[in-house]
Parts: structure tokens; C-alpha cells; sequence
């Protein structure tokens, strides 16, 4: 559905987007995950013709955006949920959007019931919303079309954990009747839990991409969270095995699967409390793939 | 929270594209449909209206004979070829100060549309403003006519040039927002124009004899003078200027202008 080809974009010397390819695919969530200025923003305006390529392609269906005929109809698109003119109420904007698209107006108010906009708070002029009502309304604006793509930018900024999770459920049936989705985050969790692939880009280049398990695959690291009622005698037990363990919180890191700290744990007699596959892989991997584009330096 | 299912399956058909005309009204919407838009036309009107109103006083007051139909639209021709302008650049810059043009390119990506459609609502607004001026200058010179005891309807013959010029200058705020995509400099850069270039070149002029007639040739409001003492009896050289100069001031920025909209990137 978006099909992205040695994506390149330069600024004099500074390159934002090198190479970048990839594809969404219907019926799946793509998350676009990297720091603050890796280049998603700038891959995503050039797939809907906001910002021209240096070098390489990005279609939707197949032709390039500016080939679309009414491109609202077929591509959902959330840029920047603060590009809305403050003086207009969000009912506006939705009516704007309606109207150039060539929908019933009666889709205004669909769209505001969907993304939980009260009537009143349609009315009000945008200067007054908080940004989570902004990205709701821009959520409502990418919507309106009934595209078959989406494309958001940071969609859950400034949105509640209760409309986080609204949002995902959203994004989720979304995919699931056939849409193709493309979001992107600087936050791992967000995209983990409903992205069905993952592209991770770091200055501009993908680092890693594919599914979780995939990604974790990549990564070639097996790790289990585990924590005892002795700790101290499990970890004797598991170094004796040869395996490497570290302390981590109330519990031990360890560099096996969980079966294997299981068994090692019933072949001691040692009750477990907790027991769960390394959760920070993929962090670990995100920080890892990244480490060298962090602003921070070395932080894994 | 429970109306996820309410859009329909994302599997219709995709419509054919987007008729002009309806970018014409989106955009006409979207010349009144915000605060500040709204209280330009408004003040625009209103203006217009007091200064009429002051107009009919004064003269009144000072029982000045030649009162005719003419004087009024000419008050109300000078107040909106102040605030024209002003439209015409908000029509363009709005998109830019406030980024909507984000949404408005994703949704037609065919920018040149966009933009001819903008151009089309400032000419109906323009159209829209000289009919209100010649009606304002009917209604005043009726009342000043009722109190004064003649009503004296001279002084129409320049409505052809005045449509022309009204028209120019809504159209030369258009090319320099266009050019510039910034609202204040737009608007410095279109007073200057009007109120500090004239002086400039007449300087110019007194001071060098050759800048004398070259100036004839770029001084835009000058060239548009003629047009109001009589559209149809301008002489070839007058209409020269006024091509010369209208494609030096306004030609020049708009399609410099243009093809830095065609091309931006929009952020």
C-alpha cells in the first residue's frame, strides 16, 4: 500500500532521510520508531508530497501521492496535529475537510462522536484546545475520507493514557478491517503494543526493521527476568551452570531462556515468584540500534 | 470511547477529483470563517460606511456645492484600496502563518488549484466591495440629496477604472503575500509601496532628468491615474505604463511567488 524507495533527502550538507526504504502493507500497523530527528517527519511529509525527495520514490496504491485524485479519500493523513488555524473550531476544520473531499456534512459530526468530541467542544475555536483534543481532532480529520491509509505522525502525543489506549483500539480495528497503517514514535512502548511490524530509524538510515520477534531475533540476545524466594542460591545454581547472571531490582537478569532458568530452579527446589522473558530487548535493542544517533551519547 | 466501529470498512471507492468549484467554496469559507478574517470584511463594511457618513456631514456642514455621486464612491473607493489588499494577502498568508497549508496540500495536492482558487475568492471579494461602495455612494448621495434638495448623479464615468484598480490593487497584495508567505511583511511592503514609493520616485525624478520618464514607466499607481478620468479615452503610451508597470509590480512578485509555493517544502 505505501511503498518507500531509496528515500534520500538532503539539506546542503546535513542528509535527513538516507536510503530509507520500506513498505506497509494492508491490514497491518507499521510503526516508525526513532529519537527526535532521526528523519520520520521528514520521510512522512515526502510520502504525501509535502516535502520533494532528493533521491527515490514513495508511492501509495501504487502512483505517487500527486497523482491521486482526491487523496483525502484514499489517504488518512496527521502531520502535525498544531497545523489547524487557531480561529476556526474544530467543527470547522472537519467541515472544511468534508467539503473539499465532497462528503455529506452529516460525516462531521460521525467523526466527532468517534473521536469523542462533545458538540460543545466542537464549537469552540482551536486556540483553546489542549493538545490531546488537538490530535483527537486531527485523528478525526484523517478519518474523515474513510481511507484506506493512514499516516500519523506522533498521534499519541498529548493524549491521556485513557486515549492512548482509545487510540490503539482505533488503530487496531482499523487494521483489522483492511487499513493500512503508518505511525511513527519516539516512544518504544507506544509502538510495541500495536505495531505489527516495527522500522527503526536512526540519522536518517533504518537501523533494524520487521516484527517483534524479528527484531528481537536481530538482536541475537536471550534474556529472563526471574525472581525466587532465594535468589541468592538460584544464582549460584545458574552461574554454576555456566550461565551469566546479574542482579536486576528484587530479582536476576539472566542470559537464558526461561525454560532453562525453570529447570534450574525445580532441579534446586527453589520457589520462583516471577518468571518472564527480558521485556527490555527491545528497548535494549532500540537504544542499541540508536545509541550512536542519541542525542545523549552512550546510554545502553 | 465505544464508537470504533462506527466508521464504515475503509474499502470505498475512491472519488474522482476535486472539482474546482469546490475548492472555490472551501476556500471562500475559509476567507470568512476565522476571527480575524471575519472582522476585516467586517471592518472593511463598517469603514466604509463611517467614513461615507462623515463625508455627508462635512460637506453638508460646509455646504460644499459639487456634491455629486462620484465623491462618495471615491471615499469608499480609497478605504478599500487600503483593506483590499489586506485580504488579498491574508487569503495567502493564513495558510502559511497558522500551517495550514499542511492540510490543505494534503488534501489537493495540486497546489497551482489552490492557489488560482484563493486568487478567484479575492477577485469575488473585490467585486463583492465595489458593488458595496457604488451602493454606499447611491445611498449617501440620495440622502445628501433628499437634505440638500438636488441630487446631482455625476461623476459615474469612472467606474470602469475604478473596478480596474480596485481589482490591481487587491491583486498586488496577492503577488507580494504570495512571494513573501508572511503576513506583516506583506502588509509593510504593500504600504510602502503605496505611500512611500510615489515620493521616492518623484525625488528620483526632481533629481535626475533621465529617471523623469523612466519612472513614468515603473510607477504603478501613477500609470493606474488615467484610468479613472476615463477607461475608454487612454492613449497608447498610458496603457503602456500601466502593462509595463502592472507586470513590474505585480507579474514580477507572483510568479516568483508561485513557483515558491509550487515548490516549498511545507513544514
Amino acid at each position: 500500500m505505501i511503498k518507500v524507495e531509496g528515500l534520500t533527502r538532503t539539506y546542503g550538507s546535513y542528509t535527513a532521510v538516507d536510503d530509507v526504504s520500506f513498505e506497509c502493507q494492508p491490514g497491518r500497523v507499521t510503526g516508525f520508531l526513532g529519537p527526535n530527528g532521526a528523519g520520520k517527519s521528514t520521510t512522512m511529509r515526502i510520502i504525501v508530497g509535502l516535502t520533494a525527495p532528493t533521491k527515490g520514490s514513495a508511492t501509495v496504491k501504487g502512483v505517487h501521492y500527486h497523482d491521486l485524485p482526491n487523496p483525502g479519500r484514499t489517504v488518512g493523513v496527521l502531520l502535525d496535529a498544531s497545523a489547524q488555524h487557531d480561529g476556526r473550531t474544530g467543527r470547522e476544520v472537519l467541515t472544511l475537510g468534508a467539503m473539499t473531499m465532497g462528503l455529506p456534512l452529516s460525516r462531521v459530526d460521525e467523526m466527532l462522536h468517534l473521536v469523542s468530541l462533545s458538540p460543545s467542544e466542537a464549537k469552540r475555536r482551536i486556540r483553546n484546545y489542549s493538545l490531546g483534543m488537538r490530535q483527537r481532532l486531527g485523528i478525526a480529520h484523517a478519518l474523515l475520507g474513510d481511507p484506506e491509509v493512514l499516516i500519523l505522525d506522533e498521534p499519541a502525543n498529548g493524549l491521556d493514557p485513557a486515549g492512548i489506549r482509545w487510540m490503539r483500539g482505533l488503530l487496531k480495528s482499523y487494521a483489522d478491517r483492511g487499513g493500512t497503517v503508518l505511525l511513527s514514535s519516539h516512544l518504544l512502548h507506544e509502538v510495541e503494543l500495536i505495531a505489527d511490524e516495527m522500522i527503526l530509524i536512526g540519522k536518517g538510515k533504518i537501523v533494524a526493521q520487521g516484527d517483534r520477534k524479528a527484531l528481537l531475533a536481530h538482536n541475537g540476545k536471550v534474556e529472563t527476568l526471574v525472581t525466587s524466594l532465594d535468589n541468592e542460591a538460584l544464582a549460584k545454581a545458574l552461574t554454576g551452570k555456566g550461565v551469566g547472571v546479574v542482579p536486576a531490582g528484587d530479582g536476576l537478569r539472566v542470559s537464558a531462556e526461561a525454560v532453562e532458568v525453570g529447570r534450574t530452579a525445580v532441579e534446586h527446589h527453589i520457589v520462583l515468584t516471577d518468571l518472564r522473558s527480558g521485556d527490555g530487548g527491545l528497548e535494549e535493542l532500540f537504544l542499541q540500534l540508536t545509541a550512536d544517533t542519541q542525542r545523549e551519547g552512550a546510554v545502553a | 470511547m465505544s464508537a470504533v466501529t462506527q466508521t464504515q470498512a475503509p474499502a470505498r471507492p475512491a472519488a474522482g477529483g476535486i472539482p474546482f468549484s469546490r475548492l472555490l467554496q472551501v476556500e471562500f469559507r475559509k476567507s470568512w470563517d476565522t476571527r480575524a478574517s471575519f472582522w476585516l470584511l467586517f471592518s472593511l463594511g463598517a469603514i466604509v460606511l463611517v467614513a461615507e457618513l462623515i463625508t455627508a456631514i462635512v460637506t453638508g456642514v460646509q455646504n460644499v456645492d459639487d456634491v455629486q455621486f462620484g465623491t462618495f464612491a471615491t471615499v469608499a473607493g480609497f478605504i478599500s484600496q487600503l483593506l483590499l489588499p489586506v485580504l488579498g494577502i491574508m487569503l495567502v498568508t493564513s495558510e502559511w502563518s497558522q500551517r495550514t497549508a499542511m492540510v490543505t496540500f494534503s488534501l489537493e495536492p495540486r497546489r497551482g488549484r489552490v492557489v488560482q482558487a484563493k486568487m478567484a475568492v479575492g477577485l469575488i471579494w473585490t467585486a463583492l466591495t465595489v458593488v458595496f461602495a457604488l451602493l454606499m455612494g447611491a445611498i449617501f448621495n440620495l440622502l445628501y440629496g433628499a437634505i440638500a434638495g438636488n441630487i446631482d448623479w455625476s461623476g459615474g464615468a469612472g467606474i470602469t477604472g475604478f473596478i480596474i484598480t480596485q481589482t490591481l490593487a487587491m491583486l498586488l497584495g496577492f503577488a507580494l503575500a504570495a512571494l513573501l508567505l508572511n503576513t506583516p511583511a506583506a502588509i509593510v511592503i504593500y504600504f510602502a509601496y503605496l505611500f512611500a514609493l510615489p515620493t521616492i520616485l518623484a525625488i528620483g525624478a526632481a533629481l535626475m532628468d533621465w529617471f523623469k520618464s523612466f519612472q513614468e514607466w515603473i510607477n504603478y499607481s501613477d500609470a493606474q491615474n488615467p484610468l479613472y478620468d476615463g477607461f475608454w479615452n487612454m492613449s497608447g503610451s498610458e496603457w503602456g505604463k500601466l502593462l509595463v508597470s502592472c507586470a513590474i509590480w505585480f507579474g514580477i512578485p507572483l510568479t516568483v511567488g508561485l513557483r515558491r509555493i509550487l515548490r516549498a517544502e511545507v513544514k
